[in-house]
């Protein structure tokens, strides 16, 4: 067996599924490097020549939800090369991506959500927009998406069960979307609603469960309104897949994994601080902000380290978690004043 | 037909190596996934659960079938749920906490889960070292009171599971009912024997 140190695998041995996309984006790139090798955090991704990051393997190829998916996925802007909306750490591999997740609607085993969720249906789609909004209303999922021009992201994803992921999200800034319904003055937070489909949901169907369905999270209006909030429609340069959230879910990488919500069906302006569902259970493990913390344990895990996935049992890659997992130039004003462990 | 007690014992001894070749097979092929430190501490936790329950399942086996044969591989099966605890520990201690000694102290006194297993694991420890044919001898009536605290082992890795458990019950509840039976049985048994005692009197 092939034993490595971690510093010896490049991101292209983990993830050979990036491919080049356009010829044109590489020549761009390429002449860039020769003129000024500032971009060297890049190099290993340009280098591959990607203008997209990354793109799902093809025997894993995706198909649209619905014919006008495909439009909507042929002009997708390329991640910048630098941080906060990059990452040139390596991705993991799609393969980790769409089978190891955590969505207890279709189970409880990490592999539950891609093997029971063979008969979730996202199209039709809508997404009701209420509350402390100009223009509430049910809105078809093609009419959301109009608008928004997608771009790619390359995030960093940390779960509060001390493992986390190097991801290539695709879709816009939560941001857009929030200005086109013109929240009122009294919009102080924003809920979001899971969808609940008993019938293709196994884990909503378990008489064990003491989740009060539907899922719920929410966000403090200027945390939603932050570069970094994102609502992602795709990964890997294509279509999200069930156990990822498909069709449309938050990310937002700085908080633990469970605030980023998946397949959303509701966002409610609220003026007081909604219910979140892991909050509601467990109010001593699971706060409202849940913003990744090195320094606040949670009662079941350490925080100070991370797994970053894929983990070999040879070559373990445990690195130091940051606050606010790296993005803390772009957050931490949020949270001036604030009592991170008494606010967690 | 009767099977030699010799065979059968060998019989369960290979039976109670199946896991650990089950857990090798899926390290060597890499089915653990991308995060094999957590699923190989769920694997071997529930395979420790399995057999301590298996355990305390072969004294009523006995009475209820009269054959001796199941207390014969009580000790085996015992010892075959200890080696694959102090496995799960070794799991947590060398892959989850990557051998830093000092949060180890941490984890002990902050994760509840973390002490009750551990308390759970120190029981089926001292009921290892005094499980040979030359203590049950020498400890004398004390063996019997000391090895009734398997119980409490398996009490203590129920809430231990229960813990573990975030939001779906199944699986507390299954193992849980299995041991309420258990012990219920005892509890019968004992009334049913101080009962008839009394009525003999
Ligand atoms: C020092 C002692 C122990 C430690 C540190 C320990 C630690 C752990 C850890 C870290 C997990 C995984 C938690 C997670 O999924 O996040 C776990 C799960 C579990 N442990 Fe232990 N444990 C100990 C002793 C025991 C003992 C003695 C038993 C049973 C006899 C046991 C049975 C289980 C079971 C059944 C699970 C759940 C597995 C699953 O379904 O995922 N543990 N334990």
């Amino acid at each position: 067996m092939l034993v490595k140190k971690p510093a010896d695998i490049q991101p292209s041995e983990i993830t050979p599924e990036s491919v080049y996309r356009r010829r044109r984006e590489f020549l761009r790139t390429g002449a860039t490097l020769l003129g000024g090798g500032a971009l060297l955090p890049g190099l290993a991704l340009a280098q591959q020549g990607d203008a997209l990051k990354a793109a799902a393997p093809a025997d894993l190829a995706r198909t649209p939800p619905a014919p006008w998916w495909e439009g909507k996925f042929a002009a997708i802007e390329p991640a910048p090369s630098s941080e906060p909306f990059f990452t040139s750490e390596a991705l993991t591999p799609y393969r980790d991506v769409i089978r190891y997740n955590n969505f207890y609607e279709f189970g409880m085993n990490k592999s539950d959500p891609s093997n029971r969720s063979g008969d979730f249906r996202v199209d039709p789609w809508s997404v009701e927009i209420a509350g402390e909004v100009a223009r509430p209303g049910r809105y078809h999922l093609e009419d959301i998406l109009k608008p928004h021009a997608l771009e790619e992201r390359v995030y960093r994803l940390r779960c509060v069960e001390a493992w986390s992921m190097v991801i290539p999200w695709i879709g816009f800034p939560l941001a857009d979307l929030i200005k086109r319904f013109e929240p009122t003055g009294n919009a102080r937070y924003v809920e979001f609603e899971t969808v609940v489909q008993r019938d293709s949901m196994p884990g909503v169907r378990s008489p064990f469960s003491i989740i009060d369905w539907p899922y719920r999270e929410g966000l403090r209006i200027d945390e939603a309104m932050n570069e970094l909030s994102f609502l992602a429609v795709g990964l890997y340069g294509s279509y999200l897949p069930a156990q990822n959230g498909a069709p449309i879910r938050l990310v937002v990488p700085w908080k633990y994994g469970f605030k980023s919500i998946k397949s959303i069906v509701r966002i409610h302006f609220r003026k007081t601080q909604p219910n979140t569902s892991w909050n509601d259970l467990q109010a001593n493990e699971y706060g409202f902000y849940a913003n990744v913390n090195p320094e606040v344990h949670h009662p079941r895990w350490r925080q100070d380290t991370e797994r970053r996935l894929p983990q070999n049992l040879f070559s373990r890659r445990v690195i130091p978690t940051r606050l606010f997992n790296g993005y803390g130039e772009q957050v931490a004003h949020l949270y001036q004043g604030m009592d991170l462990a008494r606010h967690y | 037909m009767t099977i030699p007690p010799g065979a059968a014992k060998l019989a369960v001894f290979a039976l109670g190596l199946v896991p650990l070749a089950l857990l090798l097979a899926q390290i060597i092929r890499s089915d653990f996934g991308p995060d094999p430190a957590q699923e190989l501490a769920g694997s071997t936790g529930e395979w420790s659960l399995r057999l301590l329950l298996a355990t305390l399942c072969l004294t009523p086996l006995r009475q209820l079938t009269g054959k001796v044969f199941f207390v014969r591989i009580r000790r085996m099966v015992g010892l075959f749920a200890l080696f694959y605890a102090s496995l799960h520990a070794f799991v947590w201690l060398s892959l989850l906490l990557g051998f830093r000694w000092h949060a180890i102290g941490e984890e002990l006194l902050e994760r509840p889960y973390v002490t009750v297993g551990f308390a759970s694991l120190l029981i089926l420890v001292a009921l290892g070292i005094t499980s040979p044919k030359a203590m049950v001898r020498r400890m004398g009536r004390n063996w019997k009171r000391l090895h009734r605290l398997v119980y409490v082992a398996a009490i203590l890795a129920i809430v231990h599971l229960a813990w573990v458990s975030r939001t779906d019950f199944g699986e507390t509840v299954f193992h849980g009912s299995i041991l309420a039976l258990l012990l219920g049985y005892r509890l019968w048994r004992r009334f049913a024997r101080t009962a008839g005692q009394a009525a003999r009197r």
